[in-house]
């Protein structure tokens, strides 16, 4: 056993005054409400908790539970608060005019509106009963769609429902591919 | 046990002079992928800023060291070529050819930086862990060079010193530290030392068994056991030599070779007292 | 893949991308697991292996092909009757192909059936000998994409002929062999500069640990996908895995590792424009599919569990268009659209740049980074009339017209583009619920925690708005137009603060219900194909319950096969084709390795799984020769989406470029095919030759490095999720090119250094990482050095860099139309790009 100097094992356990911010340590998630989540970036499908207080995500962590993941994550995974709260996230609608030099802001519905009617007019125009050898084919080519394989099933369901099956849009793609 | 393992075990080996019930991490880093989440985790929980370093080439280390605000850190070592760029293909069973490890403060059972702290912000928790207290702290600086490992930095947004508290706050509420909890290999396991110290050694056992002759525990009594620090409350499994990690290979505390920070205090306060009562003799 | 002996992951970097994934590679290593990764790089997935095999990246086939040709010669494998049984019970091996079938080996690198001028194959020398017509499914004639879908041979009482000898030389056994025989340890080291001695390791690594008792996994991702040979590439796996028998077992398997939250999902329930919901082939114009009672004739297969598809495409239809769709009319097949060529991601881009295609919605994708040829993509952008990106920051593609490298040159003006631009904010998991699909095919439900903040709302809300908005604008337009539109059932109802509509009707539409009175439906047998049965996509009919509990929700772990988490489509089965984890007899292979196995007391198959078989069809069930759909299905045979039961080692039909995976070089190589000399480059592979997508001849000087492309486990895909997040941006905070200290030295490149990458697509500038993680190796007496560039940067965000992607070229796979980024070649050199934008000189 190495000798030990006693006076400063000694100091080493006086112990310091405890501050009121110490006194008071606790973790911010006690009494918050947790949210199951999946995590939304690769395709393991990482159990997260989502904790939140008055309406305000306060901290995502992985969920002891999972079979997967079994509370980890990695570091996207681990990132997902800073996703929701990036700096730089967008929260409103941007609209840049045809041949326009910057954004312009507007209004949602205002932005829904008008997306409904240039969607309208290029598949009016667009729009082809049957094809050049006259078969039956009732869809457009003039209108395309990229979809991320980050959006849910649900979503997915809902984009070919409508593109597809209601607007006859037949180019509707996705990540998978690329 | 000496890092390349060719050392007879020093009786200090597995052994710590950490209280019983204390808490702390073992780090494996031969489990560890380099994938970081425990730099982000970490960052998630205590609300820490991006560092702003910028690419560095080296390697794929981009926050470069702990500081104020970076509390993991991730090291990456590469070893895939040797000098005459002949590369291997036959591995060792774990991590040879490119070492990762996540660093972290090592809450020393006799920590430099907590002697060193004018302040009292600095204190030994009821965990055993080491935590500076941000409403005491006034940003003197004392603790920086007092840690062997380099691991208190002064932030330069408020100016006081910051380093991993152990998520002191999770540990009030019965939860492990984000980093540990985040880490998908469980390279980073928390829990008492007095299970996880025995944990290493057989772990080191069961490595050199499968051949990873250089596998051996960083932090037990033998590292600084000779300079007091008696053991480090987040210890490590390695596979090279402590300096391959930018470890130091014999950490002392400063105090060991100044006069101690109590001592000087003390001698200053000795004196000033001497003073006081000579004043007061003079008056007479 | 906890269970496994030996784990080889070859095309992914899966410590990289699939940390958490990577847990269970961790524990299989702790348990004394062999780790192989085969990879160009020396990765982090290298530095937690046993072995890593550096490849030229693009030779995976001939690597795998060595590995077959190794196996089928090895003498242990002649004799172990593990293997044989497994071969001989689950594996087309026996079977008899036609006499007019010939190899790349008898002409000089095509299989028969080529067609030079078209570049196509006419598969009906392919099919199975005593089979009458043309395979189905393909009909002589390329049409649907092989995609995770599996096509059928066989009409209805047609019996192959098999030769249980295996001796036949048309027989598929003796195909196979002879077809991979000149794939030697040799070749190896010519075509992928990897020493004979490392290959052999590798091979008796594997060898060694499958067995009754034992098996191996092969993990894979992209890497082996993003090829013009992908499909084949991941073929030949399959074919390896079920010689050593390892497929269908716990602990084996050939696993696709997945990028995106629900990139299954996405293909299940697809936004792909040539399937429809369950993998359903789009009905085509060019195809016999003119009617509804047409394309159920000539895609329904007589044999194996396809044969339901009626019911599914019935009940999709009454999905779609509710009471409009009557059997009177066919259930308004007329309306659904019909496709005529090809709109994949890369045509489409060809499709707006020319004009064609004047409207884009951009929901969560990032073309501008993401699409191959970046620079044609931007252009493609640019050349819309309007363009609708949704997302939670502003991506390259919605900044493109004032922010991309071209405007910042000066060379484009935003007062020249005409695309008029919609960005609206996108809402999160934690800000939206719905399900997530995970690699195993796992549905994993996400709840609602907070409403998203400012305008941000979910894909399901502005699809719900928007089609409410159109079907009132197309009120009262009796054309096809407005009948497609009015007859779509469309009346979600809403809820929350933000009016999302209500999910759990969605899912009960894709689980399916029964029309007269809404109720779920149980399951896939459930469904009907008299338009008594809705159901939005079959494959996941059973994720919820008849009382409405939806499955995806499910939340109880277990330590075996967690059955009690997520829903697993189809039925919840973890493992597909289990039957095969039990020997033809029904007894499992061994104690070590049992799964789902025969009860014979009771009579039906059980095990830790939900058993991918008929439950109480006996292992010794012979099928009469007239018996349809699952009943035409012997007891022994595990693969009942194959009209015959067997594993395919011989692809007979389904897929467009040949029924046997052969090695062929990338569009753009440094080396010439040592196989065949003549035929370098896939004969089927799809091109886009054309000026603005150019490719390099073989072996072109200027462009003498090859470059590979990928990700790390710091970023996201093109960088929409990571590059505007802090605190993932300062862990790869800028783009960067890795290459080797011997090309750096060559060029006198330091680590550090700005260097400009260039291909005749453009040119990009990054930092240089010099490692010895990148070797060059020696191929066919060729120094070939590997350059390797993460894909993620871009010019808007924290972390920024140049577009990997203006680099790769238009080229792709003909079954899965994927690209190819993962091998071309390109030029280096120190510096940055001058102010042209110039790359080489």
């Amino acid at each position: 056993m190495p000798r030990r100097n006693p006076l400063k094992s000694y100091v080493g356990r006086v112990p310091n005054p405890i501050s009121p911010q110490t006194r008071a340590a606790h973790a911010r998630i006690r009494g918050a409400d947790v949210t199951v989540s999946v995590c939304p970036y690769c395709a393991v499908g990482c159990s997260q908790l989502i904790y939140s207080k008055d309406g305000k995500i306060v901290d995502i962590e992985g969920n002891y539970e999972s079979p997967i993941n079994g509370g980890t994550l990695c570091p996207k995974g681990a990132a997902t608060f800073g996703l929701l709260q990036s700096p730089s996230r967008v929260t409103t609608v941007k609209y840049r005019a045809p041949y326009g030099d910057r954004w312009e802001e507007r209004p949602l519905d205002w932005a829904m509106e008008r997306i409904a009617q240039r969607l309208k007019e290029t598949r009016d125009a667009t729009y082809e009963e049957t094809d050049p050898e006259g078969r039956t084919v009732n869809r457009t080519l003039g209108i395309g769609h990229f979809g991320g394989a980050t959006l849910d099933n649900e979503e997915n369901y809902l984009i070919k429902k409508l593109f597809t099956a209601g607007l006859g849009i037949v180019a509707v793609e996705n990540q998978a591919r690329i | 046990m000496s890092a390349d393992g060719s050392a007879a075990p020093s009786h200090a080996a597995g052994t710590t002079g950490a209280r019983p019930g204390a808490v702390g991490f073992l780090t494996d880093t031969t489990l560890c992928i380099g994938c970081k989440a425990c730099e982000v985790a970490c960052k998630q929980w205590n609300g820490l800023p991006m560092d702003d370093v910028g690419f560095t080439g080296f390697s794929y280390d981009n926050t470069v060291d702990l500081g104020a605000t970076t509390w993991r850190h991730v090291a990456f070592v590469e070893r895939a070529g040797d000098e005459a760029g002949v590369r291997a293909t036959a591995l060792a069973p774990f991590q040879s050819a490119w070492l990762m490890m996540s660093d972290v403060c090592k809450h020393c059972v006799h920590a430099g930086c907590l002697e060193a702290c004018p302040t009292g912000a600095i204190i030994r928790t009821e965990f055993d862990t080491v935590v500076i207290q941000q409403d005491v702290c006034n940003g003197c600086g004392y603790c920086i060079p007092a840690c062997p490992f380099g691991v208190p930095q002064l932030s330069a947004t408020d100016r006081k010193a910051h380093k991993c508290t152990l998520c002191y706050d999770r540990l009030r509420d019965d939860l492990e530290p984000a980093c540990a909890k985040a880490c998908p290999t469980d390279s980073i396991q928390f829990g008492l030392i007095a299970e996880l110290m025995p944990r290493a050694t057989e772990r080191v056992a069961a490595l050199r068994e499968r051949g990873v002759d250089g596998a051996y525990v960083y932090g037990d009594r033998a590292v600084g056991g000779t300079h007091g620090i008696d053991g480090l409350n987040a210890f490590f499994v390695l596979t090279a030599p402590p300096e391959t990690y930018n470890l130091p290979a014999a950490p002392e505390l400063p105090q060991d070779k100044t006069l101690p920070a109590f001592l000087s205090t003390a001698v200053a306060a000795l004196g000033l007292c001497l003073a006081a009562v000579a004043a007061l003799r003079g008056r007479r | 893949m906890a269970d496994s002996d030996c784990v080889v992951i070859m095309g992914s970097n899966m410590a990289e991308n699939h940390p958490v994934g990577f847990r269970f590679v961790m524990k299989a290593k702790e348990r004394g697991a062999t780790i192989i990764h085969v990879d160009p790089r020396f990765s982090r997935t290298s530095a937690l292996a046993d072995i890593h095999v550096p490849l030229r990246a693009g030779s995976d086939l001939v690597f795998l092909g060595a590995l077959v040709n190794h196996v089928v010669l090895s003498e242990r494998w002649g004799r172990d009757e593990f293997f044989q049984a497994y071969l001989r019970h689950y594996t087309n091996a026996a079977t008899l192909v036609t006499s007019e079938y010939r190899d790349t080996e008898d002409l000089g690198g095509v299989f028969s059936g080529y067609d030079p001028d078209r570049r196509w194959y006419d598969p009906t020398s392919w099919r199975y000998a005593g089979q009458r017509g043309p395979s189905a499914g393909t009909g002589g004639h390329p049409s649907q994409d092989a995609m995770g879908r599996t096509e059928h041979v066989g009409q209805q009482g047609d019996i192959p002929h098999h030769d249980e000898t295996l001796r036949d030389p048309t027989c598929v056994f003796q195909l196979l062999k002879r077809h991979f025989a000149r794939y030697t340890p040799e070749l190896v080291e010519d075509a992928c500069g990897v020493p004979p001695e490392l290959f052999l390791r590798v091979a008796e690594a594997i060898l060694r640990n499958s067995a009754r008792d034992r098996t191996t996994a092969f993990a894979y991702a992209v890497a082996w996908t993003q090829h013009t040979t992908g499909t084949q590439i991941i073929g030949c796996c399959a074919l390896l895995q079920l010689l050593l028998g390892n497929i269908g077992r716990p602990g084996g398997g050939v696993l696709a590792l997945r990028g995106h939250a629900t990139i299954q999902g996405s293909t299940d329930i697809p936004t792909l424009y040539n399937l429809l919901p369950g993998y359903l082939p789009m009905p085509n114009a060019t195809q016999r599919h003119g009617t509804l009672r047409d394309y159920l004739e000539q895609e329904t297969p007589p044999k194996g569990a396809l044969h339901a598809l009626p019911s599914a495409v019935v009940s999709l239809l009454k999905a779609y268009y509710g009471d409009a769709a009557t059997p009177e009319n066919g259930f308004c097949y007329d309306l659904l659209p019909k496709i005529g060529a090809d709109y994949s991601f890369q045509a489409m881009l060809l499709m707006m740049k020319d004009g064609a295609m004047k409207g884009l919605f951009c929901m969560g994708q990032n073309p501008a980074v993401g699409g191959q040829n970046a620079v044609l993509a931007r252009q493609a952008l640019a050349n819309l009339d309007w363009l609708v990106v949704r997302d939670v920051h502003e991506i390259e593609s919605a900044a493109f017209w004032y922010d991309a490298p071209e405007v910042r040159r000066g060379d484009v003006r935003p007062e020249r583009i005409k695309t008029e631009v919609f960005f609206l904010p996108a809402a999160l998991p934690g800000e939206k619920e719905g399900s997530f699909t995970n690699t195993q095919r796992l549905v994993q439900y996400h709840d609602k925690a907070i409403d998203p903040p400012g305008d941000c709302r979910s894909e399901a809300w502005f699809l719900d708005q928007l089609g409410t908005r159109l079907k009132r604008l197309y009120a009262g337009d009796t054309g096809p137009r407005g009948r497609q539109l009015a007859a779509l059932t469309w009346d979600y109802p809403s809820q929350g603060a933000t009016e999302d509509p209500d999910l759990d009707v969605v899912v009960r539409e894709i689980n399916g219900y029964t029309v007269a009175d809404g109720r779920p439906v149980p399951g896939i047998h459930a469904l009907a194909d008299d338009g008594s049965t809705a159901c939005g996509c079959w494959i996941y009919s059973g994720i919820m319950t008849e009382d409405g509990t939806n499955l995806a929700r499910a939340r109880r772990g277990d330590d075996r096969a967690s059955l009690g988490w997520g829903f697993a489509w189809p039925a919840n089965r973890r493992i597909l084709y289990n039957r095969a984890s039990a020997d033809p007899s029904g007894r499992p292979w061994s104690e070590r390795k049992r799964w789902v196995w025969w009860d014979a007391e009771r009579g039906e198959w059980t095990g830790h799984d939900v058993p991918d078989f008929p439950r109480d069809k006996s292992p010794d069930y012979q099928p009469p020769p007239d018996a349809t759909g699952l009943d035409a299905i012997a007891g022994d045979s595990p693969f009942i989406n194959m009209a015959d039961g067997k594993g395919w080692l011989f692809a007979a039909s389904g897929l467009r470029d040949g029924p046997l995976p052969t090695h062929y070089e990338p569009i753009e190589t440094p080396v010439a095919n040592p196989l065949y000399p003549e035929q370098p480059h896939s004969p089927a592979a799809i091109t886009f030759p054309r000026p603005d997508n150019r490719y390099h001849e073989m072996g072109d000087p200027r462009f003498p490095y090859v470059m590979t492309t990928y990700r790390l486990t710091e970023h996201h895909t093109a960088g929409g999720m990571s590059r505007w997040v802090p605190w993932l941006a300062e862990l790869q905070p800028q783009g960067f090119v890795e290459l080797s200290p011997e090309l750096a030295a060559e060029h006198g490149i330091a680590n550090g250094d700005w260097v400009t990458v260039s291909t005749l697509r453009g040119g990009v500038e990054a930092r240089a990482l010099v490692t010895p993680r990148l070797r060059p190796l020696s191929v066919g007496g060729k120094t070939v050095h590997q350059i390797g560039m993460p894909w993620h940067f871009g010019f808007g965000g924290i972390a920024q860099g140049g577009i990997a992607n203006d680099l790769s070229a238009l080229a792709e796979d003909p079954n899965s139309r994927i690209h190819q980024a993962k091998a071309f070649t390109c030029a280096l050199r120190k510096g940055r790009l001058d102010e042209e934008g110039r790359g080489h000189r």
